[in-house]
């Protein structure tokens, strides 16, 4: 039993961090109805240049805060050069430009820096957590730990700046109705501006994060492939469901792996949450949290 | 107020503009007019004929549907707008309240008010003060305000939605068919409020409807638009005596003219009603 919640809990921790990367869709998608094909080399642009920077003996704090201000000017740029002048075109040609953009940022971010493995350490030892170890005898990292802290930290505050206050509601707004948030003032460029400067802060975060257990490489770009059965489950447009979500599929998968895994032969972490989204795909197509169109005439 | 007609600045002047969607349809052909400072100026016209076309011309709207206008131009307090964005246009004072009620469904009807004051930097307790002077206005709303403003009633979401424009401290209202959809008496209820709103606050309107029996007897100032053409304008109370007015927008035939056999009668029926 003892060793089942462990299982549990380190799911659920690994879950936050699906739940972050899938924050970076949710934001952009409310925001412009866009699926942003190019989060993951998003991820990969923000580890590369925080992992390269470190090595070039940049202070971890330093190289940080350069690679924010990176993320944010490319999401400025990015609003500016490729969203701003397909405005009003239909919204598959805005997720082709994002697949476009996506190999764009891949080939940029490996151009400018390189395509080798580079190891990141930041400083978390990926041990068990004494303490708990101790009275408990559950083995949870101590990095597992603190990424899912950040994470869940992160989402937290994203939510609720994205939630309350006068840019919350104009996401919102703009979210429901593009033209009547128009009519009311707020400019789309502004928030479209916003939530990709928001996405690149999930991207650094959770490329860091993934780093250092993955290493920064060109596959780190796919831990947005890991966000996919996030979203469906919890709903493309829900912030709540991305975070209960992200605990579904964490936990959800590593019991699968330990308890399923002996049965039907293992490797199930690898395919379950893609399982679990399709079953979810034919009951609720909304998704959990997902908002039903609001019809009435 | 009454005298249009004196030389004097209007608040806003539509110079003869032609406005071209997806570059080929050609949708208005030279719409004009004026809406005085604290005017309640009303544009009639049937389906199709270009109302909303001209306020959307006005708020800068036009470009999310590729329409352009393509000829002619827009002054707001005696300068062209040309390169005013829809929010430079709210800053300024100019706020457009869509027809077909968009509220933000998603968003309480208190959320819905708020997001009018986006534009807006003096601080929330002017804020404040505004969301009570609308709820002042439309108490029914008050009642409501914790509601998603997707679920409220059409009446509600309409007072919503022209509340929410208010938020913005605008002096130009442009509201585009405000009665669509409602009943009578909550049309009246809003035509009521629009009088008092711009002889309390202010606020000038230029309402397209169709429903000119009312739109007439609350507007100090007709248009009527046919075809995307400005076709006849006048004092309300011309207008509403006015024949063909009566006859095509206000269903009050006039008498012993029923004949179909009347050429020029049917010519001109049908000139009103393309
Ligand atoms: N986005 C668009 N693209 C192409 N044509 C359009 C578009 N919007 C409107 N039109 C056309 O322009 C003409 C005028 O439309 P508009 O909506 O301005 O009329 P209206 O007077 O507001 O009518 P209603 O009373 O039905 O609201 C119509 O013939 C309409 O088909
Ligand atoms: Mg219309």
């Amino acid at each position: 039993m003892l060793f089942a919640l462990e299982v549990a809990i380190s799911g659920l921790l690994s879950g936050i961090m699906y739940s972050l990367v899938a924050l970076g869709f949710v934001l952009i998608f409310k925001a412009s109805g866009v699926f942003n094909f190019a989060q993951g080399a998003m991820v990969l642009c923000a580890a590369l240049t925080f992992v390269r920077l470190l090595e070039l003996g940049v202070p971890f704090w330093i190289a940080a805060g350069i690679t924010l201000i990176v993320m944010m000017v490319l999401a400025v740029v990015i609003e500016r050069i490729v969203l701003r002048p397909l405005v009003n075109q239909p919204l598959i040609i805005l997720f082709m430009a994002t697949i476009g953009l996506n190999f764009f940022l891949e080939g940029l971010a490996q151009g400018v820096w390189d395509a080798q493995v580079h190891g990141l350490q930041l400083g978390i030892d990926d041990l068990p957590w004494e303490p708990l170890a101790n009275s408990t005898g559950m083995l949870i990292s101590i990095f597992d730990l603190s990424a899912a802290l950040i994470c869940g930290v992160l989402v937290a505050s994203l939510g609720v700046f994205f939630h309350k206050g006068r840019i919350g509601r104009a996401l919102r707004a703009v979210a429901d109705d593009h033209q009547a948030a128009m009519a009311v003032g707020i400019p789309l460029q502004h928030i479209w501006a916003i939530v990709w400067a928001a996405a690149g802060i999930v991207a650094l975060v959770a490329g860091a994060l993934w780093g250092q257990r993955l290493g920064v490489q060109f596959s780190i770009s796919l831990v947005a492939l890991k966000a996919l059965p996030v979203l469906i489950l919890g709903g493309l447009n829900s912030i709540s469901g991305v975070i209960v979500g992200g605990l579904l599929i964490g936990a959800g998968e590593k019991l699968a792996e330990v308890y399923l895994g002996p049965i039907i032969g293992g490797g199930i972490e690898n395919w379950f949450a893609y399982l679990l989204a399709m079953v979810f795909l034919l009951f609720k197509p909304y998704g959990l949290f997902g908002e039903e169109i609001i019809e009435r005439v | 107020m009454t005298e249009t007609s004196v030389p004097e600045r209007p608040l806003l002047r539509v110079n003869n503009i032609e406005v071209i969607y997806d570059h080929v349809i050609l949708v208005l052909k030279g719409v004009s007019l004026e809406v005085p400072e604290g005017g309640v100026i009303t544009l009639l016209g049937a389906n199709g004929a270009g109302k909303t076309t001209t306020l959307k011309a006005i708020s800068n709207l036009l470009q999310s549907e590729r329409g352009e206008i393509t000829k002619g131009s827009i002054e707001y307090q005696g300068q062209p707008i040309g390169k005013w964005s829809a929010p430079d246009l709210v800053k300024r004072g100019i706020c457009q309240v869509m027809e077909g009620r968009h509220c933000f469904g998603h968003l309480t009807v208190e959320e819905n008010l708020l997001t009018g004051a986006y534009t807006r930097r003096d601080g929330r307790a002017e804020i404040q003060r505004d969301l009570d002077m609308v709820y002042s206005y439309f108490p029914r709303i008050l009642e409501r305000r914790r509601a998603s403003a997707g679920y409220v009633s059409g009446g509600e979401q309409q007072m919503t939605v022209i509340g929410r424009a208010l938020m913005a401290r605008p002096k130009l209202i442009l509201l585009d068919e405000p009665s669509m959809g409602l009943a009578p008496q909550l049309v009246e209820e809003i035509f009521e409020i629009v009088r008092r709103l711009n002889a309390q606050e202010g606020v000038s309107f230029l309402i397209a409807e169709q429903n000119a029996t009312i739109a007439l007897r609350y507007g100090s100032h007709g248009y009527v638009l046919e075809n995307g053409r400005v076709v006849m304008d006048g004092e309300a109370s011309v207008l509403s005596q006015n024949e063909d007015v009566k006859e095509f927008y206000l269903g009050l035939g006039a008498s012993g003219r029923k004949s179909y056999r009347d050429v020029k009668f049917y010519r001109r029926r049908k000139r009103w009603l393309t």
